[in-house]
């Protein structure tokens, strides 16, 4: 289960991560806001399961998210990927994303552990507004050719692990900075 | 004791909504006082929301200003819904230009539901408002606009 558990947490920690990528470049304010919220809510979510996986584990939640090396991230090849500037492929991910994530935490809501299956009803409640976000977009642009492009570009990523090379650790770099900075702070 | 608890919990203000006390807005789930020793069950709201170790750490400092010692225990399950935001609660978010959330029904909101006209402008009144996008400054709050009064509002995400 807590392989399960990183796999879901790495795919929203990085997604968040890329998602924060748009604030403030978002083609407009609204979508400035939108993908900045959503980020927050992804690295809401992975961080829960960190904390859930890491008492499995017996180590903590910022050791997974910061401590592993860019190799050890389960993290699939959609979410690696770094979209920024491009509108219609940012869109595509995130409609392929929250329609696969949306099948995984139905069948965790299932899982007989009490606390996994609470916290991914919890987490349902929140991506709910994410797949509202999603399929709006997706209505909007569905008969863009460059859109259509790039679900099918795409769609063969979902689920596909990741390949962790340079632009995820350019990524990794950024992210885990400030902690690498000092060593063994609690903050 | 457990009521001098609650009434101090009660104090303590949303970190980001100022106007609506953590007690108001259903986080306070359960408490229990074994000797000196207090057990709060926190439900945060939103997983991703930075106001989360600030109630937390309040709620210890009131229970230790009643000469307590405090255990708050962060439950993540599902326990909470914007349904659990008090009545009195509600009236302060409407008070002050939130606009209380929707009950929630069996399933999640549907963008239907959202782009729909029965949000009420918490200024005026009127149910002509219109979804102007749906995330907000944080992550609870969705922007919606009053076609009567012409003003922007924020609107309490369903959850």
């Amino acid at each position: 289960m807590s392989e399960l558990l990183l796999e879901l947490a790495d795919d929203e920690l990085i997604l968040g991560w890329r998602n924060s990528e748009w604030t403030g470049i978002a083609p407009f304010l609204e979508e400035d806001v939108a993908f900045s919220s959503i980020a927050q809510n992804e690295i809401g979510h992975a961080r829960a399961l960190y904390e859930l996986a890491a008492r499995d584990l017996g180590t903590t939640a910022d050791e997974l998210a910061f401590d592993r090396r860019p190799g050890e991230y389960r993290c699939s090849a959609l979410v690696e990927l770094r979209l920024v500037h491009d509108w219609a492929r940012t869109i595509a991910r995130h409609v392929l994303y929250e329609e696969a994530d949306e099948a995984r935490i139905a069948a965790l809501k299932e899982a007989d552990d009490p606390e996994v299956a609470g916290l991914a009803a919890k987490i349902d409640r929140e991506e709910a507004y994410h797949r509202m976000h999603a399929r709006m977009w997706h209505d909007r642009l569905q008969h863009e050719p460059r859109y259509v492009e790039a679900l099918a570009e795409l769609r063969p990523l979902v689920g596909e692990p990741g390949e962790h090379g340079a632009e995820f650790a350019e990524l990794w770099e950024e992210m885990t900075m400030v902690r690498r900075s000092i060593p063994g702070a609690t903050w | 004791m457990v009521e001098r608890v609650l009434a101090a919990l009660a104090e303590i203000p949303d970190p980001e909504i100022p106007v609506i006390s953590v007690v108001d807005l259903g986080v306070v789930r359960n408490v229990e006082l074994d000797g000196e020793r207090v057990h709060v069950e926190f439900t945060p709201t939103f997983l991703g929301c930075p106001a989360q170790e600030a109630m937390r750490s309040a709620m210890e400092e009131k229970i230790r200003g009643l000469g307590l010692e405090p255990d708050v225990e962060v439950v993540l399950d599902d326990s909470w819904s914007t349904d659990r935001i008090t009545p009195a609660g509600r009236a302060q978010l409407r008070a002050s230009g939130f606009s209380p959330p929707a009950p929630r029904g069996a399933a999640a909101p549907t963008l239907v539901q959202l782009q729909s006209a029965v949000f009420r402008c918490p200024y005026c009144g009127s149910s002509e408002t219109r979804l102007d996008n749906i995330f907000g400054p944080t992550p609870c709050r969705s922007i919606r606009y009053c076609l009567n009064c012409r003003q922007p509002f924020e609107q309490f995400k369903t959850i």
